[in-house]
């Protein structure tokens, strides 16, 4: 009896996290920007992840062609100044700031979730400790943490993930925490509590599911927020070194050649605020799509 | 009101607390410690020799009670890297980091409460949709790169802006020279903080005119215009107070970025400098200032907040 209602409640939840998808995608289809974006979003990936087995120029090599070179068939956007291929970096370094910015979202993702989950969940000392902490971490400059936690802990890629992961989680853990508070009281949660569930349980299989949509939305705005921390880290030179090859790290030495070769500065630039407009168009199309307050008439 | 008050420095004082606790852990843990960093020519026994003088052979947390009853005395100690009292560098460099955000926060909310509110009026229409998608630009060009265009266009192709420094002051100084070094700084760090701005005010607007009150005034009689300026934006300017706060570490942070394009010899070009030459006891300070300025902003929002709007002082 108790695992049958349990199932039951288990497979209305189901249906209700589908219906919200499948309605989210037909609400989001109303939004040009955002579903465009998200086409965009797919096609970069796909250009960016696949692309370096097709162009298989050595992005690390030092080309024939000599440093600077113009464009010509061997190089489509020419050689950087060290004479190597600028196609070739601008797809291994799409991969890479792509994935950072992913990486780091996933990674806030866990932390601000567990955070928001846990203070909402648990109430008393748990919350007022968890959620003054995200105050805090919202109340201060990040960026200068950013900065000096690099300098102290090197700039590996997983460490440049895990350092813009947590700068970035606090907005995460707000939105988790206020839905969970939401979604406790309903019925369907005191009746699997009633039907003793574990507390872990009933976080995990039926509040959580209900959140997914707010943490899609709250992700996808993070990757944008990630890709731009990390190529101004980058510009810095506090970020992943080269030779590997990041969007952000190739306009480091830009500057000085911005007129012999203003390829060299302006186009990862553009593929920089592209793939983040896209990321924010995506993000805010999903949020009116998921706020009824929002819908338009 | 003073229990309020009260209640809010205490929090500060724990903030504090908190930041310069992690700042110190993660300074004085790095592989190594710091001794390991300074001076790399430096022989054994010389390094001995600093370790000793600077008590870094201690345990770190005895350190760190140390560090911060130095500091409750207002001692940050001395920059590993010119010897001088940290608190006097930093001193030197703050005022530039204020005079930029300050011209930048009377920009931005002058603008950003102007575009708000055309965005709110022409809701729907093509006006709201151009605001909304510059916005969304602004949210999204990388500051750094919008900075290396904008000299590109402005310092080398047209020559009508310097591209670095903080132009000319004290006994040289000459208004032009001021105002043409801040022009571009200004502008970068807005776009930072502006979108931010129209967006919260625009949706605050559209919060308050959905009020009964606001129905009220139309059925009244009242015209549209005296709705919009007088009933609806004035109490949809109590939350814009909010936001210029939780605005201030965003702009903190760009600052960082915009000082290093332009050259600005702010706090942000100093912890670059501070943390590329592992100066701890600067990188300390400078934590710790800009925690304070934040802290003191922040104070200054909430009793803003509560002289606008008296209901908060129940809470």
């Amino acid at each position: 009896m108790e695992v049958s209602t349990q199932s039951t409640i288990q497979a209305d939840v189901k249906t209700q996290v589908k219906n919200k998808k499948s309605t989210l995608l037909s609400r989001l289809r109303e939004n040009r920007f955002a579903y465009f974006s998200l086409w965009f979003l797919v096609l970069i990936h796909i250009v960016v992840f696949l692309g370096p087995f097709l162009w298989t120029v050595n992005p690390e090599d030092l080309q024939q062609a000599g440093a600077l070179a113009g464009w010509s068939l061997q190089h489509p956007f020419g050689t950087d100044d060290l004479g190597r291929d600028v196609f070739a970096r601008m797809l291994t370094g799409g991969r890479v700031t792509l994935v950072v910015g992913l990486g780091a979202m996933l990674c806030s993702l866990l932390i601000g979730t567990v955070i928001g989950a846990c203070a909402g969940f648990m109430g008393k000392v748990v919350e007022a400790v968890l959620m003054r902490l995200t105050e805090a971490m919202m109340a201060i400059p990040t960026f200068f943490f950013v900065l000096v936690a690099l300098t102290v802990l090197g700039t590996s890629p997983l460490m440049v993930v895990l350092v813009i992961a947590f700068s970035s989680w606090m907005e995460i853990a707000r939105v988790v925490y206020g839905e969970t508070l939401k979604w406790k009281q309903y019925e369907f949660v005191e009746a699997a509590n009633a039907s003793g569930a574990t507390p872990f349980r009933i976080l995990t299989r039926y509040i959580i599911p209900q959140i997914i949509p707010s943490i899609i939305v709250a992700g996808t705005l993070t990757i944008a927020g990630a890709i731009l921390t990390e190529s101004a880290i980058s510009y810095l030179g506090l970020g992943i070194q080269p030779p590997t090859a990041t969007w952000g790290n190739m306009l480091q030495n830009s500057q000085q050649y911005i007129w012999t070769a203003p390829v060299l500065g302006v186009l990862p630039g553009i593929a920089i605020t592209v793939v983040v407009l896209a990321y924010n168009f995506l993000g805010d199309g999903l949020r009116d799509a998921l706020d009824p307050k929002f819908v338009k008439k | 009101m003073l229990r309020f008050m009260i209640n809010r420095a205490g929090q500060s004082a724990i903030l504090l607390l908190i930041v310069t606790l992690i700042t110190f852990f993660l300074v004085n843990l790095a592989p190594g410690g710091p001794a390991s960093t300074m001076r790399m020519e430096a022989t054994e026994e010389e390094r001995q020799a600093i370790v000793e003088k600077l008590g870094l052979d201690q345990p770190v947390h005895i350190r760190y009670v140390e560090w911060l009853k130095n500091a409750l005395q207002g001692d940050l100690g001395t920059s590993f890297t010119s010897s001088e009292p940290v608190i006097q560098r930093i001193m030197e460099r703050l005022p530039y980091t204020i005079e930029l955000t300050i011209f930048t926060i009377v920009i931005s909310v002058i603008l950003g409460i102007f575009f708000g509110v055309i965005s709110t009026v022409k809701r729907g229409k093509a006006g709201d949709h151009v605001i909304n998608f510059v916005s969304v630009i602004g949210l999204s060009v990388p500051a750094f790169w919008l900075g290396l265009m904008l000299i590109l266009l402005f310092s080398i192709t047209f020559k009508w802006l310097p591209s670095s420094g903080v132009g000319p002051r004290g006994a040289e100084f000459e208004l032009w020279g001021w105002i043409s070094h801040l022009i571009m700084p200004v502008l970068i760090l807005t776009t930072t903080v502006l979108p931010h701005i129209v967006r919260f005010t625009r949706s605050s607007m559209l919060e308050v005119t959905s009020q009964n009150y606001i129905r009220t005034a139309r059925a009244k009689g009242a015209k549209e215009s005296v709705v919009l300026y007088v009933h609806a934006l004035r109490n949809a300017l109590i939350p814009i107070i909010t936001i210029i706060g939780m605005l201030i570490p965003r702009l903190l942070s760009g600052a960082v970025i915009t000082e290093a394009i332009f050259g600005w010899t702010g706090i942000g070009t100093l912890i670059i400098d501070a943390a590329r030459g592992r100066d701890y006891p600067l990188v300390m300070g400078i934590t710790v200032m800009i925690t304070i300025v934040v802290v003191f902003c922040n104070l200054i929002v909430d009793f803003l907040y509560s002289r606008v709007d008296p209901r908060v002082k129940n809470v």
